[in-house]
């Protein structure tokens, strides 16, 4: 097996242009396990952590764009009012000596339908830049997951960044485990309230083959809501929004929990999230 | 594979890394550095917790080639030169936080950590969230705490 430290971008492309094979590590949250438990052993590691434009973040027209190799730590410390719901599902990662290393670029590449990060930034809207030698393409997040531990990026692409609005109103995550530190979630769930858009985005996290967003019951809130005059939800909105999350699911059993016990627990989170999003708009409607 | 690193204050060279290796078995099986524990493997237990460029990090989790010119602390980095506890390695003796003494090393380390970030003594939840990644079997989490509290009384902040 081959280890590959490129210096800079550009190399590391050419790295993985002339290695198709080759995994990317970055914090090795991941990989590492991989390579511990002997599960696989790829032709190369491709390690992408001297490359310090991967590690910077700013802003780039109406988007914030955030280097592959942010951690979720530096997420947590200098993103957490820009992107307060990707900071919130970041604050839920493993321990912190796991956000320390993690970061949202590896959750993306990993894939996983059980990733913290991907709920927000399904919510958001987020892009995933992906790059080459042949060049870069943005690919919408919601379409950049094809199945579990799966997705668009081609083998000789890398995941270069992603990119998503700052909060223009309130955000929120939650997670079940069996434990607050330290878990894969059994489900999970993300809103975000676009105030300016007048509609609601949303992530499913740990619930299907991939995560995903749950569009019908994005749709109802948008006639349900009332953006300039927000009065309380009633019970009635909010009871039918966590059915139409949990019919959007499509969980399966496994190790940590049943599909009716993840369909009923994301029909509570996304209660529950929607009732605090939509209070803290109620509080202070505009951002 | 060669690895140099700079280890406690030391240049160190490991050879013939295989590159899947992780940081903690060259630590512990190179460079014979058997402070850091090696359990799970995985990132979940803590008891491989180094500095690595000044963050807390499982050990068990760098792949070998990424400590190529850093700077790591282990367990055996933060005692004295004369071999003399540190004001938390003390603590943890004292308040009895020792009992099979597996996670010891690396719950010294994320405490050390701990303490260093906190500009004033940290509140019980927040002893327990930072400790959130070090697994105790033996469950002798109240006397950790016990030291924890102490440790931060001395100042070790």
């Amino acid at each position: 097996m081959e280890f590959l430290r490129p210096a800079s971008w550009d190399e590391a492309l050419a790295a993985k242009c002339a290695h198709p094979g080759a995994v990317p590590i970055a914090g090795g949250t991941d990989v590492m396990v991989e390579l511990n438990f002997d599960r696989g052993r790829p032709e190369a590691l491709l390690d992408l952590t001297r490359i310090s434009a991967l590690r910077e973040w700013g802003l780039d027209g109406t988007h914030m764009r955030v280097g592959a190799g942010v951690t979720y730590q530096r997420i947590i410390s200098e993103l957490g009012s820009v992107l307060p719901g990707l900071a919130m599902a970041s604050r839920s990662v493993g321990s912190p000596q796991i956000r320390n290393r993690g970061t949202v670029g590896g959750n993306l590449g990993s894939a996983s339908p059980a990733g913290d990060a991907h709920p927000p930034l399904l919510a958001g809207d987020a892009i995933v830049e992906l790059a080459s030698v042949r060049g870069v393409r943005q690919v919408p997040v919601v379409d950049f997951f094809t199945g579990p531990k799966r997705s668009v990026a081609e083998p000789d692409e890398l995941i270069s960044a992603f990119l998503l609005a700052p909060a223009r109103g309130p955000e929120q995550f939650s997670k079940v485990g069996t434990r607050n530190a330290m878990v894969i979630s059994v489900c999970s769930f993300a809103i975000a309230l676009h105030p300016l858009q007048r509609k609601v985005g949303t992530g499913i996290g740990s619930a299907a083959p991939t995560p995903r967003r749950a569009f019908e019951a994005e749709r109802l809130l948008a006639g349900e809501l009332s953006w300039d005059h927000p009065i309380a939800l009633t019970d009635a909105v909010e009871r039918r929004f966590g059915e139409l999350v949990a019919a959007a699911a499509s969980p399966i059993d496994d190790v940590r929990g049943t599909a009716a016990y993840r369909r009923h627990a994301l029909s509570v989170l996304a209660r529950r999230t929607l009732r605090w999003a939509w209070d803290a708009y109620r509080t202070e409607p505009a951002r | 594979m060669r690895v140099t690193c700079t280890i406690n204050g030391e240049l160190r060279q490991a050879d013939d890394v295989w590159p899947g290796e992780s940081l903690l078995y060259i630590l512990r099986e190179r460079l014979g550095l058997p402070g850091s524990k090696n359990a799970c493997e995985q990132g979940e237990c803590g008891s491989c917790t180094v500095y690595l460029d000044g963050l807390a990090v499982c050990a068990c989790l760098v792949a070998a080639g990424q400590a190529e010119g850093a700077v790591i602390t282990t367990v055996e980095g933060l005692t004295g030169p004369d071999g003399a506890l540190n004001t938390v390695q003390q603590a943890f003796v004292e308040a009895g936080a020792v009992q099979c003494g597996f996670c010891t090393p690396g719950l010294v380390v994320a405490v050390h950590d701990l303490l260093a970030r906190s500009e004033t003594p940290p509140s019980d939840p927040d002893i327990r969230e930072a400790l959130a990644g070090n697994l105790c079997r033996c469950t002798g989490y109240e006397k950790i705490m016990d030291a924890v509290r102490l440790a931060a009384s001395r100042g070790a902040q």
